[in-house]
């Protein structure tokens, strides 16, 4: 294959990383934590689209829907039981521990339901592969509606933070909890609606990459999760369009790695690079600088 | 040769000029007042003076030494402490723990001493002990010794962060709004302390303080602060009579 | 005697009780192994325990007294692991065992502390989350390492690729050591309970001591309040860096201990969910309670081989402790829940007594 082949395919997987890593992002900006269910949001979503596919034979339009509304409705709880308690709790720790745990739980709680050996995932996207200069190139549907689906999220998201009240708000909140509160912006809901946002997205992310790379198991979305974590963290967490070239990269440098390094080793690649980006610019690309009040 | 000197200090956060060209000088022994408005900098000027911040312009010398610039740690080790506006103790550590914290650099052992056990390790804790309970005696917290930090009343937390600054031996002592939270009959009893404390550990004190009555029961100079400017500075009576500094706190 | 024990202080008690509960464990196992009154599986477990609970006290080295989260604890096992037993193949012919494996463990300790250095050093000064992500990677790039780390020894010295045995290019006669995602084989059985816990009391030697002296001092302090430990005078880096070294070598040694259990080593035993296992003993123990990692540790490994029925739900019932955990301990409301409830009891007992 090409290289310019292989920068279209690091694209694609970045723009799946990109879509994962802005949840993340948000969810870091405003509720300051660092969500590690994230990635497990994913593979929820992904099992309810399957399962809607195949147990029910759902429209696949509709089942994506029905999975977008499941892992909002998901997010949504977990914040609510699992993390808002620990919002002011004396020590950071306690709501990353406990992240995880949620991360853990959703893990076990797919292997009892849908069981431990790997599931095919039904390619929904019909689009036919386009050949670029004489069949060198080849974009498949896949790709195609990816990369589409990264810009819309992106340009709409972006929009919508700037654009509209709860957009505002929410930029608010992660200004200021304290002086957003006084200004009248109900910061729970804020806080509610971005991870309503986050875990939607995730659903999309989790078709996405299950049509790429089509085996699903419980433990499909914890490494491209903290992938996207990384590619947050690249990006600069805290901003969205970080979390767009922070994926993108990521993704290119991951496909790259695996076609001219060591397919085993491109993960190492990956992680390696984020302890490279933190030790030269902690802050990321496009991350400002935090610095605690005394 | 003055304690503290300071000159022309400076430092803009994003435009902003939040301490501009700030001077001052305290003599070794004085009880001395930062007082200003509300976002006037003056506890910007102590994270100038204790690196937190890094000066854009301008000089510190303490007792004749050029410290400007130099870490939070080698100020403290050049002999200066100070407390926070907002308590920060070592909360999950005994009151006894936290002084001691505060003894760290001096007369220390290594850690390999502490992990063996080695004679120097038992000799140098007594020490330690000894004298952190002498200086809790200071303050009338040897009683809580035992208890955690965050389980004293406010007032006692206080004292307890002055207890820890004055364990690290501070030629000058830095106290942030000491009597904020106290009722009246706590500023008073904190006002002997502090008195007690510059002569007992024979220390020169610089206070941020809004409580007029502690400031001008117990300062002998005072530096009024607004807009990070010098609005005025001079014996404790005069600055307090100045009409420019009633009409900063009043207005117009 | 008596008043002795009486006038010792709080800690000197606590620390006590904690090796005395390692060495009435020690006797009574020993007694249920002399009486025959041991399963096979309890036997077999037991190399492990001391694994785990090395492993866990490390960790609350780090979670614990210096506040931060490490979810790499694995990969500083499996360091400590690969490189004594990588010692042990190398030197079995021609060193005795006596001196072998002590020489194994020390290696193994050393490996691990010089990977917690350097991992350390750029780490700790990242704040919190960052760091366990950071420790999250490492853990990863040291698994991805070790699956494509070949090493074959000829009459030549040492040979390494990172693609194949055949890469080596050994003449013949010489013997591939690591075997890439296959790991090592024929690492000594060295390995056994006595030595498991005399390992166990070194390393609560070093953390207890440590932890209640100068050193251990500042490291907590620096946990409760940064910025006042700096005002204080208190080395912050040297400090966080001290704690997470000395419990990446403990880790190491937990990793010795692991793999001269087994004649085959592979990487797949120190993953991501082995570090959230030892986070999760932590966790259940008490963060910061050294003792009470011990006995989770201990718990959370017999207590599902035992309930053999239970198996399917043992993660599941992790996860849900270790949020519940958390909320106890930690949510706001939980704990002036608890505060009241406390003084509703004590008012209640003073009327009693009334």
């Amino acid at each position: 294959m090409s290289f310019v082949q292989f920068l279209i395919n690091g694209i694609s997987l970045g723009s799946v990383y990109a879509i994962i890593a802005l949840g993340y992002t948000m969810v870091y900006g405003i509720a300051k934590m660092l969500n590690f269910a994230h990635g497990d949001v994913i593979m929820i979503g992904a099992y309810t689209v399957l399962t809607l596919l195949t147990g029910a034979g759902v429209n696949p339009w509709l089942a994506v829907l029905i999975g977008m509304v499941t892992c909002t409705v998901l997010g949504i709880t977990i914040e609510k039981i699992a993390y808002r308690p620990l919002r002011n709790a004396s020590s950071s720790l306690a709501v990353l521990i406990t992240a995880i745990g949620v991360s853990y739980f959703l893990q076990n709680i797919a292997l009892l339901i849908f069981g431990a050996d790997t599931k095919s995932f039904i390619n929904i996207i019909t689009l036919p592969p386009v050949s670029l200069a004489e069949g060198q190139i080849v974009l498949t549907g896949t790709t195609t509606v990816t990369i589409i689906a990264c810009i819309i999220i992106m340009t709409g998201l972006t929009l919508f933070v700037n654009k509209t009240k709860p957009g505002r708000a929410m930029k608010a909140v992660s200004e200021d909890r304290g002086a957003a509160q006084l200004m009248g912006v109900n910061v729970n809901a804020t806080i509610s609606l971005t991870f309503a946002i986050g875990s939607g997205l995730a659903a999309i992310a989790g078709v996405l990459l299950c049509s790429a790379y089509p085996s699903l198991t419980p433990y499909t979305g914890a490494m491209p999760g903290i992938k996207a974590f990384v590619a947050a963290v690249f990006g600069g967490i805290g901003s969205i369009p970080g979390a767009m070239v922070g994926g993108i990269l990521l993704g290119i440098i991951e496909i790259l790695g695996k076609a001219y390094i060591s397919s085993q080793v491109a993960d190492a690649i990956v992680f390696a690079v984020l302890i490279i980006v933190l030790l030269v610019k902690p802050t990321g690309l496009f991350g400002k600088n935090i610095q605690e009040k005394v | 040769m003055a304690m503290l000197e300071v000159k022309n200090l400076s430092i803009s956060f994003g435009g902003l000029r939040a301490v501009d060209g700030f001077n001052l000088k305290i003599e070794k022994g004085m009880l001395y007042g930062l007082i200003g408005p509300n976002g006037a900098g003056k506890t910007t000027v102590f994270n100038l003076l204790t690196g937190v911040y890094k000066p854009n312009e301008g000089k510190v010398m303490l007792d004749g030494k050029d410290i400007t610039g130099k870490s939070i740690i080698d100020i403290n080790k050049a002999g200066i402490a100070r407390t926070f506006q907002n308590i920060r103790l070592f909360k999950e550590l005994s009151v006894l723990d936290n002084v001691k914290a505060g003894l760290h650099n001096h007369n220390p052992y290594s850690t390999l001493t502490g992990i063996l056990r080695l004679p120097k390790y038992y000799r140098v804790e007594k020490a330690m002990n000894e004298k952190a309970m002498e200086i809790l005696k200071v303050f009338d917290l040897d009683g809580e010794a035992d208890i955690l930090a965050s389980n004293l009343p406010y007032g006692k937390q206080r004292k307890l962060e002055i207890a820890r600054a004055i364990a690290t031996e501070p030629k000058l002592l830095l106290l942030d709004e000491p009597a904020a939270g106290m009722n009246p009959n706590e500023t008073m009893e904190l006002m002997d302390t502090i008195r007690f404390v510059r002569e007992k550990f024979d220390a020169t004190i610089l206070l941020i303080e809004h409580d007029m009555k502690l400031v001008g029961g117990i300062c002998e100079e005072l530096t009024v602060l607004n807009f990070g400017q010098v609005l005025t500075q001079g014996k404790t009576d005069v600055v307090l009579n100045d009409p420019a500094v009633i009409t900063a706190y009043l207005g117009e | 005697m008596k008043n002795l024990f009486k006038n010792m202080n709080k800690t000197t008690k606590s620390n006590l009780l904690t090796y005395a509960l390692v060495i009435i464990v020690y006797i009574i196992v020993q007694i249920m192994l002399g009486t025959g009154s041991m399963s096979n599986l309890m036997k077999g477990l037991l190399v492990p325990l001391c694994v785990y609970v090395i492993a866990a006290i490390s960790l609350n080295l780090v979670v614990g007294i210096s506040g931060e989260l490490s979810l790499g604890h694995a990969g500083f096992m499996c360091v400590g692991a690969y490189s004594s037993s990588f010692f042990s193949v190398l030197t079995k012919d021609a060193l005795p065992e006596l001196v072998r494996f002590p020489l194994a463990i020390l290696i193994g300790a050393a490996v691990a502390a010089i990977f917690g250095i350097l991992i350390g050093i750029p780490v700790l000064k990242l704040r919190g989350d960052y760091l366990a992500i950071v420790t999250l990677a490492f853990g990863e790039i040291i698994k991805n390492l070790m699956n494509v780390m070949y090493i074959g020894k000829d009459s030549k010295g040492l040979h390494f690729s990172a693609t194949d045995t055949t890469a080596l290019g050994l003449e013949e006669g010489g013997k591939v050591i690591v075997k890439g995602a296959l790991g090592i084989t024929g690492t000594p059985k060295n390995s056994n309970f006595t030595i498991g816990i005399i390992l166990i009391l070194i390393a609560l030697f070093i953390i207890l001591n440590l932890i209640n002296s100068r050193s251990g001092r500042a490291i907590m302090a620096i946990r409760d309040n940064r910025i006042a430990a700096e005002s204080v005078g208190l080395n912050i880096t040297k400090y966080k860096l001290m704690a997470f070294t000395i419990s990446a070598a403990l880790a190491g040694v937990a990793g010795v201990l692991y793999a001269h259990n087994l004649s085959t080593l592979t990487v797949k035993k120190f993953d991501y969910n082995t570090s959230i296992l030892i986070l999760v003993f932590v966790v259940l123990g008490g963060i910061g309670n050294i003792r009470g990692s011990m006995i989770a540790a201990v718990l959370l490994t017999v207590l599902p081989e035992v309930l053999r029925g239970l198996s399917d739900y043992r993660m599941l019932i992790y996860a849900i402790v270790l949020i519940a955990m958390m909320l106890f301990n930690w949510a706001p409301a939980a704990i002036n829940w608890r505060a009241k409830i406390k003084a509703k009891f004590k008012k209640n007992n003073a009327k009693e007594a009334e």
